[in-house]
């Protein structure tokens, strides 16, 4: 696979193919597999992640701790505010249900973690929504989100153990971005600077989760996340373009990584998990978790 | 080489794809060692594993991955409930490993009636993992391929026996390493496939008089 989004983009380009299309035929080549069977497993992630977003907005789920669940739901019933009855509210609804389903290990597909699972069948299934778009398109639409995460893997990580939240619902926020608006129909190069304009928005983000769980803040950072990756796509497609090359940005977000302090990457020793509260609930909910 | 559905993927039981996915991926590959489900288990935790693994379901997760279980099978939930009714004598114990250690290793010490295998193995994030030392030798297992592992005395030619056994039966090596603690000293090798190795071709390797040992690890990636 590519390791640099600027390649790939000049490769599609001149070629005159998708992003989507070319991340088909990168694998195909890399992997030895024909492009009808990498769209199949990307379809078995499709189905999964449709699942989740179904079972998560039911609004029946605890998570292990009890930490998290049930907040999906209230976007779906709960009073308006001034997104309601917009695709913005849907996806919002989207990402934490399938969040809320991780946390009560139900299954997801990791994309590119687990803890950032939500951000992108949430983006790219509300947009495929509101616009009327077919699998085909959700299909293409994760083809191009995993060439965006496979740069991100090879130039930063995907770990919020060795780069933050930044590495996991960032990077998720980055792809969903890029594939997001290849899907509703911006070009490559579009889509490269909707990359750029989300991971932005995220650079610096620490992991923090209380007690260590994928809970809290993790269900509402993939809200947060897919509401950053619906903005870059805003202004992408309004021609916006961000001055700093998508793979400098995310080179940046690995330098961040490598130099944040090891409390703020999945230990739960800083950040919110360490504040008064955090500690509480975290001691808490791991003594219940013990009990069962 | 990254790949597409390493991003994409894996579907999986939740919470955390290093703390659950990358650790039933670990236990499937140990699992390999032994050729099956072991009859014992001591599995040390190293760094963050021990630190936040029980939150995570890293213990059902790594013993679901012992039974066979891969990273989507809802089994994984009640994993040691179903080692405890079957018979899988199971431990867990926090350590420190080296310091170099990534902060996601464990090291898991097997028994299945004859058969003994340490195998060190850390979770890289997104569910992929890096299998790094077995029996103590030094190795590189990704589990991306259908991988062999054996054991040989250090004797000239073993490669090529090896390289045309495989070639005899149709299959492809991706990758292939040879270690060995000194010279004339047991040899390892792992051998990674394109394609899928039957239980045959694992015979045919063990009825060689100077390999002592070979286990086939599935692969454990999309």
């Amino acid at each position: 696979m590519y390791h640099s989004l600027a390649a790939a983009v000049r490769d599609a380009e001149a070629r005159g193919l998708s992003l989507a299309r070319l991340a088909l035929e990168t694998e195909s080549e890399d992997q030895a597999r024909p492009v009808g069977e990498i769209r199949d497993l990307l379809g078995r992630a499709l189905h999964v992640m449709k699942g989740a977003v179904a079972q998560g907005l039911t609004g029946d789920l605890k998570s292990s701790s009890g930490l998290v669940g049930g907040d999906a739901a209230k976007l779906v019933h709960g009073p308006a505010g001034p997104l309601a009855g917009t695709p913005f509210r849907d996806i919002l609804a989207r990402a934490l249900a399938v969040q809320e389903v991780n946390a009560a290990m139900g299954v997801i597909v990791a994309a590119p973690t687990a803890g950032g699972a939500g951000v992108l069948p949430a983006v790219i299934t509300g947009l495929a929504e509101a616009k009327g778009l077919s699998d085909d398109h959700l299909i293409d639409a994760l083809a191009t989100a995993g060439l965006i995460g496979a740069v991100i893997a090879e130039r930063a990580s995907l770990s919020g153990a060795e780069g933050g939240c930044q590495a996991e619902t960032g990077a998720a926020a980055g792809m969903a971005a890029g594939a997001g608006t290849e899907m509703i129909g911006g070009s490559p190069t579009q889509a490269m600077h909707a990359v750029a304009l989300a991971q932005q928005g995220t650079l610096g983000l620490v992991c923090d989760p209380l007690g260590g769980l994928v809970e809290l803040p993790c269900v509402f950072r993939n809200a947060t996340g897919a509401a950053i990756a619906l903005a870059a796509i805003e202004m992408a497609m309004a021609g916006i373009t961000f001055a700093i090359p998508a793979d400098e940005v995310i080179d940046t977000m690995g330098e961040i990584g490598r130099e944040m302090d090891v409390r703020y990457r999945e230990t739960a020793g800083g950040g919110l998990a360490a504040t008064p509260t955090g500690r509480r609930l975290a001691k808490e909910r791991l003594v219940q978790l013990k009990k069962r | 080489m990254v790949s597409l559905l390493d991003i994409i993927g894996p579907v999986m039981v939740g919470p955390s794809s290093s703390h659950t996915a990358g650790a039933c991926r670990l236990g499937l590959l140990a699992r390999g060692l032994v050729g099956g489900t072991p009859d014992r288990a001591k599995l040390e935790l190293h760094g963050s594993f021990a630190r936040t693994g029980e939150g995570h379901g890293t213990d059902r997760a790594l013993v679901a991955g012992l039974m066979g279980f891969r990273p989507d099978d809802d089994r994984i939930r009640t994993a040691l409930e179903i080692a405890e009714r079957e018979g899988l004598d199971y431990r867990f114990e926090k350590t420190t490993l080296d310091e170099e250690a990534h902060p996601n290793t464990v090291r898991i010490t097997l028994e299945r009636g004859e058969r003994h295998a340490v195998m060190t193995g850390s979770s890289l994030g997104a569910g992929r993992v890096l299998v790094t030392a077995i029996d103590g030798f030094p190795v590189e297992v990704s589990g991306n391929y259908h991988t062999i592992v054996l054991v040989a005395e250090d004797i000239p030619g073993s490669i090529a026996k090896i390289a045309t056994l495989l070639a005899d039966d149709g299959l492809n090596i991706a990758n292939m390493r040879l270690t060995r603690q000194r010279r004339g000293g047991d040899a390892f090798m792992v051998i990674e496939l394109d394609d899928y190795p039957d239980e045959g071709v694992r015979d045919h390797i063990r009825a060689l008089p100077w390999v002592r040992w070979a286990f086939r690890l599935d692969k454990v990636s999309a």
